[in-house]
């Protein structure tokens, strides 16, 4: 990993669909070095994969998503990993972490509707080993997420020309 | 009735571009290249603490140097930044951009006949500046062959027993040049051996796309005979805060400080705390800002150099200067043509001053789109003209 790498990252984190010949006039690389940095990036799992940035609630799929906390008991030798991986599994949690404060996991998860997200967490999630509380919050509305705003900021005015 | 405006005021020349100006407005979906600001709206922290300060009622004026904590601020950034050291007690001055700073700094060192050479093309107010002073403006030409650089022979043929000061802006608008130290050195010698002043204009010094800037105080004796401006328009994407300094010896700068209590009283408040605040967090958000137009710097020049207008690679500020020389069109011309035909605003170079003429310039803190749209256009006028 060097300065370069550094900068692609960067670039294809704003926008994956450049091509590697834009980006080699951007970064004044050449375009097979550019292929070839972003080739071991992959390979090292450094980039994970190319997504888009969707705003769900504007294209109306009807999702509903909640954040779970939950308080564990850790294992010994193991931690939270294992229960962390075990709730992973689940294609309903969107998101995993471990965090500190009064809980010590916290989840991303969407379902259909409302019933079906609280149905996992009662079936799935509260009934595990290990866990000792949980906390539900429904996601009423999501202004930011990974750094994209899902708000229209008004075009400033600026000037046709200015010195 | 007699003629109430001055003669100073006929004098000096009005924009180049008004009329240029007036036809972009009445144009819809126009890029505009024309911009000498950046694209970027001010980071949210130093807005948010300049919103939070009004909250509080620091609405009122402030000394006239300006806020004690942001010139200290500016004291230590200057000297850990560039190796500047100015005193912040008695040798800055906060001024309501670098515009007010340039203004009390040609005032305060030019008397009525005093000939300020300034180096073009360059920023248009530097020489109307000379004269609303009383001096006389005397451009000297940066060439496409010194890859826009202050050449020392070139400016030593314009010296005379008049000159006062020198005037320069590196990095450059419009030509996005950058003098190393060894560019400066012998310009140093000519204005030491010369006993000229030096006025220097570094706002774009943060625009640096390759290596480090060089304050020019710092080459050689020239400390004790510079004025050093710059300000936060630029590098923290600043421009309607209007905050700028001017910094210089003490002797100088008492003299600037008498001219700027009477004509500003002080910079802006907000945003005298928006820069305090820009020094204090906002080093991330430059820093990305300067990635950015490095990026936008190497896709445009090399995309203007692929449709034919031949562009030296600007090393700093954020405008590229190419010829159009090959065209057969007249910068103005071509830049009438181009708002007209295509939609897109440029600077013709000719209203720069001198060495401007037969260039473009064109302000790339557009977007990568906005900018990659422009050069489609501007290849589809080329092709037109062919």
């Amino acid at each position: 990993m060097d300065e370069h790498d550094f900068q692609i990252l960067r670039i294809i984190e704003e926008n994956s669909r450049l091509s590697a010949e834009e980006i080699a006039t951007m970064t004044t690389l050449a375009t097979a070095e550019v292929r070839a940095r972003i080739r071991a990036l992959e390979e090292a799992r450094i980039i994970q994969r190319y997504a888009a940035a969707i705003d769900w609630e504007k294209a109306g799929n009807g999702e509903v998503a909640a954040i779970i906390e939950l308080k564990v008991s850790p294992e010994r030798d193991y931690g939270y990993d294992r229960i962390a991986e075990r709730l992973s599994r689940f294609s309903q949690v969107r998101t995993l972490r471990l965090i500190t404060g009064t809980y010590d996991l916290q989840l991303v998860v969407t379902g259909k509707n409302m019933q079906e997200v609280s149905r996992f967490v009662s079936e799935h999630v509260a009934p595990m080993d290990r866990i000792r509380e949980t906390a539900t919050h429904i996601i009423m509305k999501t202004y930011k997420e990974n750094g994209n705003a899902f708000f229209e900021q008004p075009e400033t005015e600026r000037l046709p020309f200015s010195f | 009735m007699r003629d109430p405006v001055s003669a100073r005021a006929k004098v000096i020349p009005p924009s180049g571009i008004r009329r240029f100006f007036d036809l972009a407005m009445t144009m819809e979906g126009v890029i505009s290249l024309g911009v000498g600001e950046p694209d970027f709206s001010t980071p949210w922290n130093i807005c948010e603490s300049s919103i939070y300060s009004i909250e509080q009622g620091a609405t009122s004026y402030t000394s006239n140097r300006g806020l004690q904590g942001l010139r200290d601020a500016l004291s230590r950034d200057l000297s850990r930044r560039y190796r500047l050291t100015y005193n912040p007690d008695t040798e800055m001055i906060v001024t309501t951009g670098v515009s007010e700073a340039l203004d009390i700094a040609i005032r305060a060192v030019t008397d009525p006949g005093d000939e300020v050479i300034v180096a073009q093309p360059s920023y248009v107010s530097y020489a109307p500046c000379v004269t609303l002073a009383g001096g006389v403006p005397v451009p000297v030409e940066c060439r496409e062959g010194d890859r826009f650089k202050l050449n020392p022979d070139a400016l030593a043929e314009k010296i005379t027993k008049k000159t006062k000061a020198l005037v320069i802006n590196f990095p450059n608008n419009p030509t996005g040049a950058v003098m190393r130290r060894e560019d400066l050195e012998p310009i140093a010698d000519l204005v030491t051996d010369n006993d000229l002043t030096l006025i220097s204009d570094e706002v774009y010094s943060e625009l640096t796309y390759e290596g480090q800037h060089t304050a020019t105080a710092t080459v050689g004796d020239l400390w004790e005979r510079t004025i050093t401006l710059n300000g936060f328009s630029k590098a923290y994407a600043m421009t309607g805060w209007r905050i700028g300094y001017l910094c210089a010896p003490k002797n100088i700068c008492d003299a600037a400080l008498k001219i700027h209590q009477y004509v500003m009283l002080c910079a802006p408040a907000m945003g005298q705390v928006a820069a305090l605040e820009a020094l204090r967090s906002a080093e991330d958000d430059k820093n990305r800002m300067v990635d950015e137009y490095r990026l936008r710097r190497n896709m445009f020049v090399s995309g203007l150099c692929r449709i034919g207008l031949s562009c030296h690679v600007p090393e700093g500020a954020f405008y590229a200067f190419p010829s159009v020389k090959n065209t057969g069109l007249s910068d103005t011309e071509f830049a009438e043509r181009l708002l007209r035909e295509q939609k897109v605003a440029v600077v013709p170079g000719s209203v720069l001053g001198e060495g401007g003429q037969d260039h473009l310039r064109c302000a790339y803190a557009v977007s990568r789109k906005a900018l990659s749209e422009a050069l489609d256009r501007m290849e589809i006028f080329l092709s037109v003209l062919k």
